[in-house]
């Protein structure tokens, strides 16, 4: 089963990726495509998310890979950035094929929540030309305990 | 013996820097790297909710590295992506 894993350092087309992905998924019945975002508004004019190289993308990989083994999928793509992004831009893509729907979205549920709060990046954000370091939310640690108890 | 010191996120802030060189009589263990930084940085390096890499390799959260000559450690805190 295909999956892949890449970081991005610059700005990339949600569109054209899941554009590819769809034509390269054609036995699949459905496919769920989740984009995260830099949001317009609250002041933020900027937002950078920062990575260790030695552990970002092998951990990214290692994530695609348990996440095809636990759903029958026919495909997954994760794609996250690194670097400085400004409002609108995207952050992430997860891109979930199978033959059922069920299995897709579920996939790409369990992907955001391990990219959210397993995933080696420190991300930080500029209001009124002040950088400030986003701390891990509650809700994000909630999210990912959501799988320790369900299959 | 050089060792290479690597802050992450507001670590990066804490440190001053992303990353710095030290050196060590070697082998160096953890205590003997923070008593030679900053007291402001070694506090902020003490926070148990940090996790530690050498050479790129992540460690269990209760190890005690003993460092050798050239090794990388990198500082990581709690992640937020997505």
């Amino acid at each position: 089963m295909a999956c892949e894993a890449s970081l991005a350092e610059s700005a990339f087309d949600p569109s054209a990726e899941i554009t590819r992905f769809t034509a390269a998924h054609a036995l699949a019945g459905g496919i769920v495509s989740f984009i995260g975002q830099v949001r317009v508004g609250e002041g933020v004019e900027a937002l950078e998310l920062r990575h260790y190289a030695p552990l970002t993308l092998p951990g990214m990989v290692a994530l695609a890979e348990a996440t095809v083994t636990r759903w029958a999928l026919d495909g997954l793509s994760i794609i996250h950035r690194s670097g400085v992004m400004l409002p609108g831009e995207p952050i992430v893509l997860v891109l979930a094929a199978a033959r059922h729907r069920r299995d897709a979205f579920a996939a790409a549920d369990y992907a955001m929540d391990h990219l959210k709060s397993e995933s080696w990046f420190w991300k930080r954000e500029k209001i009124a030309g002040i950088w400030r370091w986003i701390e891990p939310r509650a809700q994000d640690y909630a999210d990912l305990a959501r799988w320790d108890r369900s299959v | 013996m050089p060792l290479r010191l690597v802050f992450l996120g507001r670590l990066e802030d804490a440190a001053g820097m992303g990353a710095t060189a030290l050196d060590l009589p070697a082998p160096a263990t953890l205590p003997e790297v923070l008593a030679r930084l900053p007291a402001a940085l070694a506090a902020a390096l003490a926070d148990p909710r940090l996790r530690l890499a050498v050479n790129g390799a992540l460690l269990a959260a209760d190890a005690k590295p003993l460092l050798a000559d050239g090794d990388e450690l990198a500082f990581l805190p709690p992640v937020s992506g997505g």
